[in-house]
């Protein structure tokens, strides 16, 4: 049987007793977007700051609101750090390649996928054996999904 | 048979499960209670020697088969000492029986700007479908407030009341375990000229139960909360009411006649239940009353009495100011229900602790998001307790809770 070891991980209590990039963001400019789970009533908000257009923005700044279990809170901390700075693609990229490592069926890997590393975000992959909180440590990564698409959708 | 739990708990064969080699601690009875031997075993007996469609056929089997299912709702009758037999109505679950209320009742004697009345404590089930007709209709809800410790606040009943066609409320919280004055509420709603409707899901597997004493006009209950199967619940109302309603769902069953013109309804209770019903799952409700008849209700309530006095003594005993639990301290005026917060821990992670030494507890909203938010949080930890739950059970409860300490590090 997996472990608590396997769930909780020293980096993840580390990033849940520390979160990092925690807090708000101007909105605008910055997209801010609400992500929650329905099971345990969870509430996260996420605001992206992007610096330049389209395919050629990277992110500049990135902060988490709300609260939420271990799992959630420290995905959405390592998360924060993982894109910061990075251009959009790689950002999708991350998306697609940490829902892989999820085991979250349906996702396509695109060209460039394998070479984007995961880093500490692999500590994460025991929760694969904790099926139901696959859904925590989702939660921030979908909610930054969508503000990539509200991003993509606005104005230019 | 007397109050004794090592027998009791032989009853349930789930309960000699043990999950890497360890005994099963099962506290999560408000969600779903485990089903004993004697309604294991007359759900099988049924489907293999009586299992046949009911109210259709004329052979001696779908007599037989049709006897059992109006043998079950006789006993539904007994157990919450209804009028008639005639006024029990089995539907899928309580949620269903709410939504019958308001989708029959409620449509027919609702219109914009009525008033309907709700609690802060409400399960989403005693909420949405009254939000559904918000959204039809356009009525209006207003709510009862609670007090600092979980209970109803009635300061301002009267005029919350006034005007109001509903008064629709909990006898008992699934996330504080407050038992409402039901009676009181029932005759302040009729005083006002509202209906009184009581979601009973919690209540009627823990407590007599005696709805003619209430004087309620609706009440819904579930089987699966009270050792029955899950797939059946049911709906009390007046004759009177039951009888004036249009139906809910329509098809077979429920007619008394249809030609290309139109239909005729068939009687109460037939009326309500379109469709083959769950028959097996009647049986096994019908053995469940007749189990918690044998242990007695009243000494179920004074065993969780005992219990819950236990748990809210221990719990704080141990963890102090450490952990805050919810609802009323006066055990006299609540169930077996303790949802709590423990230290800055999140209900999900102190759930998957627990699981780790096989204590089974809830996580998350309970279904009651805005009381939720009354009581400030997101969501809680919550343990109840029912008829095999024993002191060593809070006691496991207890001694998990310490080791949620030793890997956070809080």
């Amino acid at each position: 049987m997996a472990g608590l070891d396997d769930l909780y991980r020293e980096i993840i209590l580390d990033h849940y007793r520390t979160p990092r990039n925690r807090g708000e963001l101007e909105s605008p400019p910055a997209f801010e977007s609400r992500g929650h789970n329905p099971l345990c009533g969870d509430e996260i908000t996420l605001y992206l700051m992007l610096d330049g257009e389209g395919e050629d923005a990277v992110v500049s700044d990135i902060k988490i609101g709300g609260q939420g279990c271990s799992i959630s809170q420290s995905s959405a901390s390592m998360m924060t750090q993982a894109v910061m700075g990075k251009p959009v693609p790689e950002v999708r990229g991350l998306i697609r390649k940490f829902k892989t490592l999820l085991g979250i069926e349906g996702i396509e890997e695109r060209e460039g996928d394998a070479e984007i590393p995961l880093g500490d975000l692999e500590a994460l992959q025991g929760v694969v054996k904790f099926p139901v909180r696959i859904k925590c440590a989702v939660l921030s990564w979908n909610t930054l999904a969508q503000a990539l698409d509200q991003a993509a959708a606005a104005p230019s | 048979m007397g109050f004794d739990l090592e027998a009791i708990r032989k009853e349930f064969p789930i309960l000699s499960r043990q999950i890497d080699g360890s005994p099963l601690i099962y506290l999560d009875s408000g969600n779903t209670s485990q089903k004993p031997r004697a309604v294991i075993d007359a759900m099988s007996n049924f489907l293999e020697t009586s299992y046949a469609p009911i109210n259709r056929s004329s052979y001696r089997l779908a007599g037989e088969a049709t006897e059992a299912f109006e043998a079950s709702r006789r006993a539904v009758a007994r157990l919450i000492n209804a009028n008639s037999a005639d006024e029990i109505i089995f539907t899928k679950n309580a949620t269903e029986s709410l939504n019958l209320i308001v989708q029959s009742w409620g449509r027919a004697n609702l219109s914009e700007g009525d008033v309907v009345v709700l609690t802060h404590m409400e399960h989403h089930a005693n909420i949405v479908p009254w939000q559904m007709l918000v959204a039809a209709l356009g009525i209006e809800i207003r709510w009862v407030p609670l007090t600092a410790r979980g209970q109803l606040d009635l300061t301002d009943l009267d005029q919350l009341l006034a005007g109001a066609k509903v008064f629709s409320f909990t006898a008992m919280s699934n996330v504080l375990g407050t038992i409402t004055p039901v009676a009181k509420l029932c005759q302040a709603a009729h005083d006002a000229g509202a209906l009184a409707i009581v979601d009973a899901c919690q209540y009627v597997p823990h407590n007599v139960t005696d709805v003619q004493a209430w004087d309620a006009d609706f009440v819904a209950f579930s089987s699966h909360k009270m050792c029955g199967p899950s797939g059946i619940g049911m709906l009390w109302g007046r004759m009177e009411l039951l009888d004036a309603m249009p139906p809910f769902l329509g098809g077979g069953n429920m007619i008394d006649t249809v030609t290309l013109n139109g239909f005729t309804t068939a009687p109460v209770p037939a009326k309500f239940e379109a469709g083959t019903p769950p028959i097996t799952e009647a049986v096994g409700l019908h053995a469940a009353i007749e189990f918690l008849e044998q242990l007695g209700l009243a000494d179920i309530r004074r065993h969780e009495m005992d219990l819950t006095r236990y748990a809210l003594d221990t719990l704080q005993g141990r963890f102090g100011d450490d952990i805050t639990i919810y609802g009323p301290d006066n055990v006299e005026v609540r169930g077996g229900v303790l949802s709590f917060a423990f230290r800055d821990l999140h209900p999900h992670d102190v759930s998957q602790v627990l699981d780790e030494r096989n204590v089974c507890v809830r996580a998350g909203h309970h279904c009651a998001k805005p009381l939720m938010k009354a009581l400030g949080v997101q969501s809680t930890t919550r343990a109840s307790l029912y008829i095999y739950n024993g002191t060593d059970d809070v006691d496991a409860l207890v001694d998990a809770l310490d080791g949620a300490t030793d890997i956070f590090g809080f």
